[in-house]
């Protein structure tokens, strides 16, 4: 489970002064559900989440990741989080087993347990062909698996997910839909942060629609429908965040 | 701290750095091949040179002396002499290389030898040049003699004794032991390289370990695992020390095995040079006392430390591989500073210069490759150079721990 109570969080910077990249967040992510976070280019989406990873600190609010605080126990809920964004690459020299079994030392995980895990995962993801190989020959779809089976290795409960299918081909990029679907049929706590609407629409619980660092908007997608009167979940957002012309604003920023 | 952790991530970055080609060629390939290139490569060479240009005879012009015709037949007999009888102008000549040098007899010079009128030879020859300086050297000789001989003769004459104007003789005799030569020789020169191996050991892999994973977006993946920070610094800065060492460690190793080789190669063809290698007191194989070498590396350990903190906190601060290069390569003339000022006359240990980073190694180890130890430099130095680490290394934490560093895109 993710509860997220109040996060704030600002940046200094040169051009713009402070900035505020999350403002007042609050949210809960349930047990064995999806938990879309759905906003444009620089809505907050990126900072949020890592807020949830322990990767940033916040500047005012408390999270709970797992039933760790993040602010007393860092490690403990990285320790609990399997974390996959666009950003996060694979070492290019490392070959896809190496790959994941540092990760699995990382976890204080024992050799036996990393082999028989990986096995598990090879066998799932269809990696054996490439397993020895190094990374930077990979193709895309390759080296989502290989992250894939890196954030899953320590076997997480809480899998957090930047904006995994972005650039991506139709085909991988479904396979990552499905595998965020399969996470949480397996009982685990998912968070997913896109600007794509119609991943939204297929795969989320629970909607939190984000514009200029601010939760703007949350329910089910038939509470959404409901409360902005739309069917369209791009109507929906756009009305959620004020109109054409705020996301407009929001946007040259 | 979490040793399992910091081995982890150190054996990590041990197999990826020896992956990478960068790091390899300037962590193994550099160091092993640098010394063996300049001993036997530019030292070989230079030693033929040197020899061709002595074998070689001095070609010069006679200006003058047709009312010296004996002057002129014994330089044109000396072997080492060859004599041209073009007429050209002979300050192009010498400028142009086509010969040394040109002496000048005044007239009536062997006339005047005999009557005892002064006289002066004027040697024209051109300053900075080797071959010339050489040849003047020769040519200044051969006159030398000659006003030896007529002295004698004169005094010969006069029915007085030779020691008459030479009461005494004067005499240089060595006392410094021949590791001293050697050391006093290399001894400024060999702490500079270490010091430059150490730091470019330690700047390619620094690099590719901080700014080269946040360009490669491996940051962000590393920092999502559990993993305390600090142990993922501690990994890095051991890895990146390895590199280090690795570098001065192979530098020595390739040096000795030249100095061995290369003393027994000069030694086994005979030739001057190796005799001089031999007793230390010249030619381009000087001796070092070993424990000097040990003593070295023992010093260099701290300031391995030291470089690879600064270089660790400056690179992770970059955003891409090549920011980073920019900030870091100015760093080698700040590093090669305080190195060649120790290769200065004049600046010597003390209180004060043990304190200066760098410095103090270059001047500490010319006097442990002396054989002179200073064991209460030896300790300050050692001491200064690890409190200096400790901060760097305080500091790279620090900067780990920032998220603007850390997440600056």
């Amino acid at each position: 489970m993710i509860e997220a109570h109040h996060l704030t969080k600002t940046f200094k910077d040169k051009k713009r002064g402070i900035v505020t990249a999350a403002s007042d967040v609050s949210f809960t992510c349930q047990l064995g559900r999806i938990y879309g976070l759905l906003g444009a280019n620089g809505a907050g989406k990126t900072t949020t989440l890592r807020l949830l990873a322990t990767l940033l600190k916040p500047t005012s609010g408390t999270c709970t990741v797992a039933g760790h605080d993040a602010a007393t126990a860092p490690e403990k809920v990285r320790a609990n989080v399997g974390f996959l964004a666009a950003s996060t690459a694979l070492y290019g020299r490392l070959t896809a087993r190496e790959m994941v079994t540092y990760f699995g030392r990382l976890n204080s995980m024992t050799d036996e347990a990393i082999r028989t895990r990986l096995q598990v995962l090879a066998d799932e993801l269809d990696m054996h062909e490439f397993l020895d190989r190094r990374c930077d020959k990979f193709s895309t779809g390759m080296k989502q698996k290989t992250s894939i089976a890196r954030t899953l290795i320590h076997d997480p409960a809480v899998m957090i997910f930047d904006e995994p299918t972005l650039g991506l081909d139709v085909m991988t990029a479904r396979s990552i839909v499905k595998f965020v679907r399969d996470c949480r049929n397996r009982g685990k706590t998912v968070i997913y942060s896109t600007h794509v609407m119609s991943e939204v629409e297929k795969l989320c619980d629970t909607i939190g629609i984000i514009h200029a660092g601010r939760l703007v908007a949350e329910g089910t997608l038939a509470d959404l429908q409901a409360r902005f009167g739309e069917k369209d979940m791009e109507e929906i957002f756009v009305k959620a965040v004020g109109g054409e012309a705020a996301l407009a604003e929001a946007l040259k920023h | 701290m979490n040793w399992h952790h910091i081995v982890t991530v150190y054996l990590k970055e041990l197999k990826d750095s020896l992956r990478d080609r960068r790091t390899l060629i300037s962590m193994v390939v550099v160091p092993t091949l640098l010394m063996p290139l300049i001993m036997f490569g530019v030292g070989t060479i230079m030693t033929k040179v040197v020899r061709k240009a002595q074998d070689e005879a001095t070609t010069l012009v006679i200006l003058g002396g047709a009312d010296s015709p004996g002057v002129v037949a014994a330089l044109k007999a000396d072997a080492k002499f060859k004599v041209s009888d073009s007429t050209a102008d002979f300050k192009k000549l010498i400028s142009e290389k086509q010969i040394r040098l040109a002496v000048e007899l005044p007239v009536g010079f062997e006339a005047a030898l005999k009557t005892g009128a002064a006289q002066t030879v004027t040697l024209y020859h051109y300053e900075g040049e080797m071959k010339s300086s050489m040849g003047v050297g020769e040519v200044d000789r051969f006159f030398r003699n000659l006003r030896d001989k007529t002295v004698e003769t004169r005094l010969a004459d006069r029915g007085l004794a030779a020691d008459l104007v030479k009461p005494f003789e004067i005499k240089r005799q060595n006392v410094a032991p021949p590791e001293k030569v050697g050391g006093n020789m290399i001894g400024g020169l060999v702490p500079y390289i270490i010091i430059i191996l150490c730091f470019t050991g330690a700047m390619y892999p620094a690099i590719d370990l901080t700014a080269g994973e946040k360009e490669r977006g491996t940051m962000e993946t590393l920092l999502c695992s559990p993993v305390h920070r600090v142990n993922i610094v501690l990994g890095k800065f051991l890895m990146v020390m390895t590199a280090s060492v690795a570098t001065i460690a192979l530098t020595l190793v390739s040096t000795s095995v030249s100095i061995i080789i290369g003393g027994n190669l000069l030694a086994g063809g005979g030739k001057a040079a190796a005799g001089k290698a031999a007793s230390g007191s010249g030619g381009f194989i000087p001796i070092i006392d070993p424990a000097g070498i040990l003593g070295v590396f023992a010093m260099i350990a701290p300031v391995a430390m030291f470089f690879a903190a600064i270089l660790l906190t400056i690179s992770l601060f970059a955003k891409s591989y090549k920011e980073a290069q920019s900030y870091v390569s100015p760093l080698i003339i700040v590093v090669i500073m305080p190195a060649m000022m120790g290769m200065l006359p004049g600046i010597e240990l003390t209180a004060k210069t043990a304190l200066i980073p760098i410095l103090n190694l270059s001047l500490v180890c010319k006097e442990m490759l002396s054989g002179v130890w200073h064991w209460q430099y030896i300790a300050i130095i050692f001491g200064s150079t690890s409190f200096y680490a400790a901060v760097a290394l305080a500091l790279c934490v620090r900067m780990f721990n920032r998220e603007d560093v850390i997440f600056r895109a």
